[in-house]
């Protein structure tokens, strides 16, 4: 007679939330990489970095899945499910833009203009940066059960949500300052690389935007 | 009358074997529920547990068993009704425990979240409605009992929210909590040992020829705490920062210390359980041993032979050496959910709502207390997530178990008093 076992399910929904977020994280943090290959045109570095960012990507999917399959409504849990499901569809979002990132530079050539070479690899390190931080805030979700979501631990994790929302706004000032450059060089370009890198950009920049939705849904789960 | 002089020797052979049955049942089975929160917060091993449960569900039968056991066997049928057939007391309480013990193996085996004391209840209402007539049942001991079982989960629930808020502010919100644990843990202790002993001994230990007063109870009591809060404070003092592990996870550290609390609780769950449940073994086989040593005298108001609860604790030992290994070996792995703070709450909780029903003689469920004290640790916001679909089962497993534990007791009392009456 198992029956407290039972009581249990069979997986640990925070736990899958967790790992979740780990991939997602190392997914994104080959953009970088990536975005320096593409500027330094080294072909052979771009399709690898390419291959690992599908690869975690799919990886993110198929644990997304499993995570939504544990959270059915009979389970009681500390917190609501929807700001769950939220937190892990905005994880599940970082992966996928880079993803898109990663997509749109092996399916067409994009030549770099030289003045957006080096703001481009900044920028994506500054998003990455914040998608690493919010990394950590999700990884005291343990911290946060075992003391009931109150205390010492609820403050960290307020700071760090403060700490991302200004990294944020960084990466935000960037994209802004990529976009003005690329303005200028609108009549150098042709009009379709224009459009493209207008999205790549604004997709850069989701990395960073959804990251710190994580981190303010995360918090509005420890203030209920 | 003539029927026990005929046969008296034959029905005591028949309660003995019955009732090591079903007590081998409830050790195989119920004890592995009891126990599973400590062996599944890794604070004991299996063997352990199993040694731990030999030693404290033995003297949980043996000191505070007796109130249940009198429940079981004159409280819920009235057989002033049938003084002149006391041989259909003999056959009922025989069905009963067959029944019991019979539904409770196809329930394991099926893996339904059965008790062992709505079967026994089931089974001898079920034989006291049709061997003797609905008059002869004791309705408003039944309601009490009925009533209990939707009590008795709350009160563990709640009092394992209690002590799970009570360790969230005193411990786990310091600034320290490791060096809190440490300062904290040893009171923790000192309420095991406190309140199993204040229970059991306030005026719980007649039949031992112990008439304890209130203060020498409370005395005594506090003696016991203090002793076992004296080696939990030792064995807690020993444990030290983990730098490694708690980079991991803040709190590892503090769960260590908290890992020698739930041996204490450990035995608490034992003693409770062998208090309460070994009853459902031995009740009827009391019966039937005092009808039979009295020649058919049920009036006769005999004490509970102590050969009698010693034979329901080795029942249940072999019954855990034999498959409660087993079982034991099968939840310990699987619940890795409960650390030692949350295990020591849900079974503090459990362990003191069961040896309270205990000394009132109540037969409750120690597995659904169980269930209940672990959903209050959910509840305080100590847990990730809880199937709410268990307490579903349970409540159908109730529906089910009293009408078939009644319509087997039934069964096999007539087919009984065919063969003896015949």
């Amino acid at each position: 007679m198992a029956t407290i076992t039972s009581l249990f399910g069979e997986h640990a929904p925070f736990g899958e939330l967790q790992a979740h977020m780990r991939v997602v994280n190392e997914c994104a943090g080959h953009t970088p990489a990536l975005m320096r290959a593409l500027v330094d045109a080294d072909h052979e570095t771009l399709k690898e970095k390419a291959k690992l960012i599908f690869d975690l990507e799919e990886q993110a999917d198929s644990l997304k899945h499993s995570c939504r399959l544990h959270l059915p409504r009979r389970l009681f849990m500390p917190v609501d499910r929807r700001d769950l499901l939220d937190v892990l569809q905005f994880q599940d979002i970082i992966a996928d833009r880079a993803e898109d990132i990663a997509g749109i530079f092996l399916q067409r050539e994009m030549p770099t203009p030289e003045p957006m070479r080096e703001p481009l690899v900044a920028l994506t390190k500054k998003c990455v940066e914040v998608v690493e931080m919010t990394t950590q805030v999700i990884e005291l979700f343990d911290e946060l059960l075992e003391v009931g979501f109150r205390g010492k631990v609820v403050d960290q994790v307020e700071a760090l949500v403060s700490e991302i929302n200004t990294a944020e706004g960084e990466a935000d000032r960037l994209e802004r300052e990529l976009s003005r450059i690329l303005f200028s060089l609108e009549g150098e370009l042709d009009l379709m690389s224009v459009v493209l890198w207008y999205r790549i950009l604004e997709w850069i920049g989701d990395l960073a935007d959804y990251a710190e939705k994580v981190g303010n849904s995360f918090r509005l789960i420890i203030a209920r | 009358m003539e029927i026990i002089a005929l046969h008296g020797t034959v029905f005591i052979g028949l309660a003995v074997v019955f009732g090591l049955y079903m007590c081998w049942g409830i050790g195989a089975n119920d004890v592995a529920n009891a126990m599973g929160t400590s062996v599944g917060s890794g604070a004991i091993t299996v063997r352990q547990a199993v040694i731990i449960a030999a030693i404290f569900e033995f003297a949980g039968a043996f000191l505070a068993g007796g109130h249940v056991t009198k429940t079981i066997r004159k409280g819920i049928i009235d057989p002033s009704l049938i003084v002149d057939e006391p041989q259909l007391l003999v056959f009922g309480m025989l069905a009963a425990l067959l029944a019991a013990a019979i539904w409770l193996m196809i329930a394991s085996r099926k893996g339904w979240p059965v008790s062992t004391t709505h079967t026994i209840v089931g089974a001898v209402v079920g034989f006291g409605l049709v061997g003797i007539g609905p008059e002869a049942v004791n309705w408003p001991k039944i309601a009490q009992i009925a009533a209990s079982w939707v009590i008795s989960p709350a009160v563990g629930g709640l009092i394992a929210f209690l002590l799970m808020i009570s360790i969230h502010r005193l411990i786990l919100e310091k600034d320290k909590p490791f060096e809190a644990g440490k300062r904290w843990g040893p009171m923790y202790i000192f309420l095991v040992g406190f309140i199993i002993t204040l229970v059991t001994s306030f005026k719980g230990l007649k039949h031992l020829n112990l008439d304890l007063t209130i203060g020498m109870s409370v005395l005594l009591s506090i003696v016991v705490g203090i002793l076992t809060a004296a080696v939990g404070w030792y064995l807690m003092s020993k444990v030290e920062i983990d730098p490694v592990a708690d980079k991991e996870f803040h709190f590892a550290s503090l769960e260590r210390v908290f890992a020698p609390a739930m041996i204490f609780t450990a035995c608490a769950m034992a003693f409770a359980h062998g208090s309460n449940d070994v009853a459902n073994g031995i009740g009827p086989m009391a019966a039937v041993v005092s009808i039979v040593k009295n020649s058919g005298d049920i009036a006769q108001n005999s004490e509970l032979p102590l050969w009698i609860l010693i034979v329901g604790g080795v029942g249940i030992i072999v019954g855990l050496a034999t498959l409660g290994y087993q079982v034991m070996k099968t939840i310990g792995k699987d619940i890795t959910a409960l650390t030692p703070t949350r295990g020591f709450c849900a079974t503090l909780a459990a362990a003191s709502t069961v040896v309270v029903a205990s000394r009132t003689g109540l037969p409750v469920s120690t597995t659904h207390i169980a269930v209940g004290a672990v959903i209050g640790v959910g509840l305080a916001r100590g847990l990730g997530a809880i199937d709410l679909r268990v307490v579903g089962t349970i409540i159908v497993s109730w529906l089910v178990t009293l009408p078939v534990g009644a319509t087997l007791a039934a069964f096999f009392f007539f087919t009984l008093k065919g063969m003896f009456s015949g």
